[in-house]
């Protein structure tokens, strides 16, 4: 399997196109950190399970996404900087579909 | 003055893991924890959750971990200061170590582990303007004395556990209780969410959803809160206001001990004894780095039993030390218990 390509936007504004693996069962979260976007620590502070809302970013293209989950919106629920088109990175798993897609992290 | 000859910052399983190592060398540990009850973010975080990459439990609940690392360890009888965190070291000449919690309790050590995760937790702060200047006069991110809340009007905010918990749980103690949430959702243990329902249908806690606290008010001490009912402003008189939207971990005051730090973790020397730039200071677990390091809690465990043998050599410097098995001593708790195994039967069979 390839590659797929995405942009992400770091928590002082700067964008970085990466590459991520498609058949690694990664999350966009793990992508984050592999590419140190954000400092350790400041995200995926729960390790993935949707609880923490350290890896929140906001999805800025068109891109088809899977339906939130139960947790996944719970969690939103009580995050703050909260907007229209926030999702928990952790909760985003890199497949070919959403292949494009950019991303903006949310304040810590 | 509380004594031990290692001070272990962080009362995760890497903590607790430590205390049963020293044990086994007879050295005598003592524990501070930023949370009020052990266990880090096991307990804190995900106490229900399995995890599967413990050596020997093919599956075991975060919570029970825990369990079974203090039952492992208590013959050791570890000292606990929960609710605290590190704030200042001394080095003395003696190279002993002074560590004074937020609190003002002093400990003295022979060594000091910092077994911090990532960091003590700290209550994740709503972004209300003045929140700060209201600390301590009205906002109370924890529930540390309910008594506090006696026959007071009080304001909860948060949509999980520890909302519906100290919801349920002050509204026998305060005169009034409002829980207060963005959404009519809430997600926690389902008794505890019926529980909320129950006690809403019988006047003892007012629920207001989906709303948002927006701003705070008082001279002194906080009087009311403003918030937003679906796009309408109001007013709300209220004593205290209790946000409880999680915890988030942050190095704090460790990181300005003089120890060297790279990417939020404090580096140690691995090849060896996972020692610090500062002699006597060590660090295990997730809160320490060094080439190939992984976060992972088996890790942790052996990072401490290194870390134990190089406090005994610190102590006891020119002794040999001899690697006992257990299952060859047994364990001589310091409560005056033995563990040891069953000794076989030798006898003639006739």
């Amino acid at each position: 399997m390839s590659d797929i390509t995405l942009k992400i936007t770091d928590r002082q504004g700067k964008t970085h196109q990466v590459q991520a693996p498609t058949d690694m069962n990664m999350n966009l979260m793990e992508v984050v950190r592999m590419h140190e976007i954000a400092p350790e620590g400041t995200i995926g502070v729960c390790g993935g399970m949707a609880m923490c809302a350290s890896c929140q970013c906001y999805v800025i293209n068109n891109v088809d996404l899977p339906e939130k989950s139960d947790d996944e919106q719970a969690m939103l629920w009580e995050a703050f900087h909260v907007k229209e088109n926030s999702r928990l990175g952790c909760q985003i798993l890199i497949t070919p579909e959403i292949d494009g897609l950019e991303v903006e992290l949310a304040a810590e | 003055m509380i004594k031990s000859d290692i001070l272990i910052i962080g009362a995760g399983p890497t903590g607790l893991f430590a205390v049963f190592e020293a044990g086994l060398l007879k050295l005598k540990c003592h524990i501070i924890d930023a949370l009020p009850q052990i266990g880090g973010q096991l307990s804190e975080l995900y106490p229900k959750k399995p995890i599967y990459d413990i050596p020997g439990f093919p599956e075991v609940l975060a919570g029970d971990l825990v369990n079974n690392l203090m039952e492992q360890c208590k013959q050791f009888q570890p000292g606990f200061t929960l609710g605290e965190t590190a704030e200042t070291i001394d080095k003395l000449n003696d190279g002993t170590f002074i560590v004074t919690t937020n609190k003002g309790t002093q400990h003295h050590a022979n060594a000091v582990a910092i077994a911090g995760g990532l960091g003590s937790f700290e209550p994740r702060k709503p972004p209300i303007e003045d929140i700060e200047f209201f600390e301590n006069k009205g906002v109370e991110y924890f529930v540390r004395d309910p008594e506090l809340f006696r026959n007071k009007k009080i304001v909860i905010a948060g949509g999980g556990d520890s909302a519906l918990d100290w919801s349920i749980f002050l509204s026998d103690v305060a005169s009034s209780v409002t829980l207060i949430h963005r959404r009519n959702e809430f997600r926690g243990a389902l008794d505890s969410v019926e529980k909320v329902q129950e006690l809403k249908h019988f006047g003892k806690i007012k629920l207001i959803t989906p709303a948002e606290v927006i701003g705070l008010n008082g001279s002194e001490h906080l009087d009311s809160i403003d918030i937003d009912e679906n796009g309408a402003h109001r007013k709300i008189e209220t004593d205290y206001f209790i946000p409880l939207f999680g915890l988030t971990p942050k190095l704090g005051a460790i990181a300005t001990w003089g120890l060297e730090i790279e990417k939020n973790a404090i580096k140690v020397n691995n090849s060896l004894d996972y020692q610090t730039n500062i002699d006597g200071i060590y660090a295990i677990g997730d809160v320490n780095t060094y080439p190939g390091k992984l976060k992972l809690i088996l890790c942790g465990f052996h990072e401490a039993t290194l870390m134990v043998q190089s406090v005994y050599q610190r102590m006891n410097p020119g002794k040999k030390y001899v690697l006992k098995y257990t299952t060859v001593s047994g364990i001589d708790g310091f409560d005056g218990t033995r563990k040891e195994a069953e000794k076989a039967v030798v006898k003639a069979i006739e």
